[in-house]
Formats: C-alpha cells, sequence, structure tokens
C-alpha cells in the first residue's frame, strides 16, 4: 500500500522537477535557497498527497512550491509581507511609452534583472504565465488569488518590465 | 469603453483570456485607435522579450538523486529502473520503427505522396515522443557544439551540423543516436523554456525530405532539406516559435 502511494507520488510529482525548480528559483533569486524550497515542498507535497484528487500535477506542485517559497521568503528574510493595491485601475498603464522596444537590443541579463527587480507577487504570475505558459485559471489556482487579480497583476507587471526595459535600453543603468 | 479601460484590459486580450464581448470590444477599439494599438504592440514585445530571453532553470543534476533519497527507498527503484532498460528501449523502438517503415512502404505504394509525407512526419512525431517518454534523451549531455558534434564521430556516416543558438533563446542540451525509416539518424536536442526541441538530422542521399510542416496529437514536426542534409524539427513549442528556430537552423 505504502509503496502504490510512493510509487504513484513519483510518477506523479517528480516529472515536474524542473518546473518547481524553475519558480522556485526566480521567486528566492538564488540557486541554494531555491533547491532548499523545492526539497521542502517534496516533502509538503507528499505529506499532501492523500489530498491529491489527480489532474494537473504541475499545477498542484507548484502551488505547493510556491506557498513554501513565500513561507522561506518570510521566515529566513524577515520580509515584511508588502500589500499590494489590487483594485484601483491601472495608473501606470496610463500613456504609452513612445520609444519602440527594440527586442534585438535586449539580452538575457537585462530581461532577468528586470524580472528579479518585480514584487514576488508579480514575480510569479510573470514566471507561471510566461515560461510555464499556464492559463490565468491555473494560474490563479496556484498562486491562491481570483483571476480577476491575476489579471490585473500581469497588466502591472508587464507595464513595469517595460519601463524598466525601457530604462535599461536608454543605457541609464546597467 | 476609454482608452484607459482598453488599457488596463490589453494584456488579458493578448494573452487570449477575455470573454467574447469584451475580446470583441478591444478588437474594435484598437482598429480606430493609434495610441492603444501602439501599446498592444509593445505589450506583445515584453511578453516575446521575457519568452525569449528569460532563463528557464532546469533542476541541478543531482537534485533529483538527493530528492529520492529524502522521499524514501519506495520511489527509488522504480525510477532507477529506467535507464538501464535501453536494450528494451532499442528493441521496442526498432520494432515500432519495422512497423513503421513496413506500413510506410506498404502506404507508398497505394496512397498519395502527400500521405506518405503524413504519415512520415507521424513517424518524426512518434520518435520525439519517445524520446520523452523512455527517459532517452539525451546520450551526450552538453551544451556546448564543440562537444556535442564530435561525439557523433564514428557513430555515423556523416557529420551533422550543430549550431549554438543560445543567444537566441534555444539552449542546446546535447544529442543522440536515434533511428528514422530504419536508419540512423543524428537527434540534435534543445530546450525552449520547458520544452524540448528534437532536431533529426540525415544525409539526404538520393530522396530528400520533402518540406512540409504537420501538426499532429499536438505536436508540430517542420522537414526541409539543404545542403545534401534533410532536417525534421519537432516539437510541442508553439508554431511561431518553432518556425523561428527553423529559421535560425536553416540560416
Amino acid at each position: 500500500m505504502e509503496q502504490k502511494k510512493s510509487d504513484r507520488f513519483a510518477e506523479t510529482v517528480l516529472p515536474h522537477l524542473d518546473a518547481a525548480y524553475n519558480l522556485a528559483r526566480w521567486l528566492t533569486r538564488n540557486q541554494h535557497d531555491a533547491e532548499d524550497v523545492v526539497q521542502e515542498a517534496y516533502l509538503r507535497a507528499l505529506r499532501f498527497f492523500d489530498g491529491f484528487r489527480g489532474g494537473d500535477g504541475r499545477g498542484w506542485l507548484l502551488a505547493i512550491v510556491r506557498n513554501t517559497c513565500y513561507t522561506w521568503l518570510e521566515r529566513d528574510r524577515g520580509r515584511a509581507h508588502t500589500e499590494l493595491d489590487e483594485d484601483t485601475p491601472c495608473a501606470e498603464c496610463g500613456p504609452t511609452n513612445p520609444e519602440a522596444l527594440l527586442l534585438e537590443k535586449l539580452n538575457a541579463a537585462s530581461v532577468s534583472a528586470c524580472i528579479e527587480e518585480l514584487p514576488v507577487e508579480f514575480r510569479e504570475v510573470i514566471v507561471m504565465r510566461e515560461l510555464e505558459e499556464l492559463s490565468y485559471k491555473e494560474v490563479a489556482a496556484a498562486a491562491g488569488v481570483p483571476i480577476g487579480t491575476v489579471m490585473s497583476r500581469l497588466a502591472r507587471a508587464r507595464k513595469r518590465l517595460e519601463d524598466c526595459l525601457t530604462a535599461r535600453l536608454k543605457g541609464g543603468r546597467e | 469603453m476609454s482608452c484607459e479601460e482598453i488599457r488596463n484590459l490589453l494584456s488579458a486580450y493578448i494573452d487570449g483570456e477575455l470573454d467574447a464581448a469584451r475580446s470583441l470590444e478591444v478588437e474594435r477599439h484598437l482598429e480606430q485607435c493609434g495610441l492603444c494599438e501602439v501599446a498592444s504592440e509593445q505589450l506583445q514585445k515584453i511578453g516575446e522579450a521575457v519568452r525569449t530571453y528569460a532563463p528557464y532553470y532546469r533542476a541541478p543534476a543531482g537534485l533529483e538523486s538527493r530528492l529520492r533519497a529524502e522521499l524514501g527507498a519506495g520511489t527509488t527503484h522504480e525510477f532507477q529502473a529506467r535507464p538501464h532498460n535501453s536494450a528494451r528501449w532499442i528493441r521496442w523502438a526498432l520494432a515500432a520503427v519495422l512497423v513503421l517503415a513496413a506500413a510506410l512502404g506498404f502506404f507508398e505504394t497505394i496512397r498519395s505522396r502527400r500521405e506518405a509525407r503524413e504519415l512520415f512526419a507521424r513517424e518524426v512525431i512518434s520518435s520525439h515522443v519517445r524520446s520523452l517518454m523512455a527517459n532517452h534523451l539525451i546520450d551526450v549531455p552538453s551544451s556546448d557544439r564543440h562537444t556535442v558534434k564530435p561525439w557523433f564521430n564514428g557513430k555515423l556516416d556523416f557529420s551533422p551540423p550543430v549550431k549554438d543558438l543560445a543567444a537566441q533563446g534555444f539552449t542546446l542540451a546535447g544529442g543522440r543516436l536515434d533511428y528514422l525509416s530504419g536508419r540512423p539518424v543524428a537527434a540534435i536536442v534543445y530546450y525552449r523554456r520547458q520544452h524540448v526541441i528534437n532536431l533529426f538530422i540525415w544525409p539526404s542521399g538520393n530522396t530528400a525530405v520533402a518540406r512540409t510542416s504537420i501538426t499532429w496529437n499536438g505536436y508540430e514536426t517542420i522537414c526541409w532539406a539543404e545542403a545534401g542534409m534533410s532536417y525534421c524539427a519537432v516539437s510541442d513549442l508553439n508554431s511561431s516559435e518553432l518556425n523561428e528556430f527553423v529559421r535560425l537552423v536553416a540560416k
């Protein structure tokens, strides 16, 4: 019986190790912390596995990784949780920057740096949406927030990325 | 809707996550409003920049074994057994290839060339799927093309071209030997975010592969021939990114 459970667990959850690590690496911004978080998340996942009703193993695991990251961020960094203003319309989404962003001039270093500068609540939706290609519904489930919140966080996150990348292209900071 | 309201919806509109009514409203607005149209294009570029340049961090090599150890002995046998199954895998793959080759030969005589091409594309896709299932994706793991290319020496009667496309967001992961229609081919493996791309390469000989692009079971394969070599790229990646990959390889 035990054997069967651990086999089923290995089959359902271990194949998503890269996805788990990628999310943890972006949220902790650090390789060693990401490894610790992933290990802890897998132990948690094994404990909660009886509650897994089948379906999308990746989304289920990412929700656990995400929560483990948050616990870790609060515990090890004494990080004050910044309350994000969710409800007001996206004021920053106003006048667009008239200078076109030249994709060819971007590179991995500047894009990574701009993503890492985002608040963690914005960073997680960008990673889940753009890198894991989750739908808004799946992101909402993994992040434990309503779909509307996913929508507004993504809009704001992208606007911030745009500003950050444009500033970098202007050579303002490196 | 005002421009401000539209701007709030643009992000979800681009992601295809708006309901039909609001999506239509945004679409109509964009047709008339130049500024919002520019904003929309800019936003699409941001997504493209993230998908192209943001690294997808793969789990470090030791992590999986540490996890297995921690999760208990029960989980280990299942996962460690697999890599040693390559003999069975090869027999199984050969049998599958033989069956497919036989089917291919049979169908070619009675069906149109187009259907044969489709069948070949399916064989390529099956080969791709098999490489993911059987835990035998890579024989020579390396992101260095100067390691991957020489590895094929003595294993194949040709030397496959291997390109480094890391700067364009396609990470070289390694290579392996594979079989297509009963002949050994080079399979070069690239990653794009979490997606695996297999690039099959073999000398064209008398019959170069026809230029085809076929989607089957959620996978797409694009085949072409150039400079005496035949190529098939296959992945579950979206079509525009796979085409971009092909453009870069063929360049």
